[in-house]
């Protein structure tokens, strides 16, 4: 438990620095995702499984993609999309075909016999607490992210919104 | 058992390196990393105090809402980068200076 502290600090830390000497901001954004995992993985160790999630799913999911999408529109010179071309569609076909044949007769022929298993009420103590203190204590407060939110949304869409370029000088 | 000290000090090493983002570099877009990065740093606070209370749960719920908040703050900002950006063709702040005496 504590040697995987140790390890996580030191990928937050070394991601953060790495963000400060890098040369191009993609970079910099991608270790920011390193670090935001980090983050994570310390919350996930710390008892508090949530934060870990929302960490994983707000901030590596979400803010890490819209930082990306912002580098990409105000690059200065904005790169070539890239081409995709296929080919070798005979291997790719007949590999993906083997490894789902492959995989759907052993789950098929395998008896996987442990049948249901009950979840058990211990494991999920905290979460099921968290939930229900969202629910209950914290209701105003969850209510009030949500309005911040939708101002957010509808605000957000209304700066970047394409207009007259010569609305505002 | 992890001594909430060394939470303390990773939380410190992160938010100063945010810090020193956000002032050492010239890009908009990089200051906000830096700055959650920064917001990221005091919810390691957080939850590291939570540990000491276990039966409360005040620190974790001010982490998610920081989260939130972190998350509405990025979006907001990088409208207003775009914004800039498409007026004055940089994501430089040095750079927009129409309102300073010249």
């Amino acid at each position: 438990m504590s040697y995987a502290f140790y390890i996580f600090a030191f990928i937050a830390v070394a991601a953060a620095l790495g963000i400060l000497f890098a040369r191009r901001l993609f970079h910099a954004a991608l270790l920011l995702l390193v670090c935001f995992l980090a983050v994570a993985g310390i919350y996930a160790i710390s008892f508090a499984e949530w934060v870990a999630v929302t960490q994983i799913l707000v901030y590596a999911g979400g803010v890490v993609v819209i930082i990306i999408f912002g580098i990409m529109l105000t690059a200065r010179i904005p790169a070539r999309p890239t081409a995709v071309s296929n080919n070798k569609w005979f291997a790719g076909t007949l590999l993906g075909l083997a490894a789902m044949g492959f995989l759907i007769t052993l789950f098929v022929r395998e008896a996987f016999g442990v049948g249901a298993v009950p979840l058990s009420e211990e494991r999920f103590t905290m979460v099921n607490r968290f939930g229900i203190a969202l629910m209950t204590d914290y209701l105003l407060p969850f209510e009030a992210a949500g309005l911040l939110l939708l101002i957010t949304l509808v605000g957000a869409a209304v700066i970047a919104a394409t207009q007259n370029k010569n609305s505002i000088s | 058992m992890i001594p909430i000290e060394n939470y303390l000090i990773l939380s410190a090493l992160l938010f100063c390196i945010g810090l020193m983002i956000v002032v050492i570099k010239r890009n908009a877009i990089a200051i906000l990393l830096g700055l959650e990065l920064m917001l990221n740093a005091a919810n390691i606070n957080l939850v590291a105090f939570n540990l000491e209370y276990p039966e409360r749960l005040d620190g974790q719920m001010f982490a998610v809402f920081v989260i939130i908040i972190a998350a509405s703050e990025a979006a907001v900002g990088l409208a207003i980068i775009l914004r800039a950006y498409r007026l004055f063709q940089t994501a430089v702040p040095d750079d927009i200076s129409t309102l300073k005496e010249s």
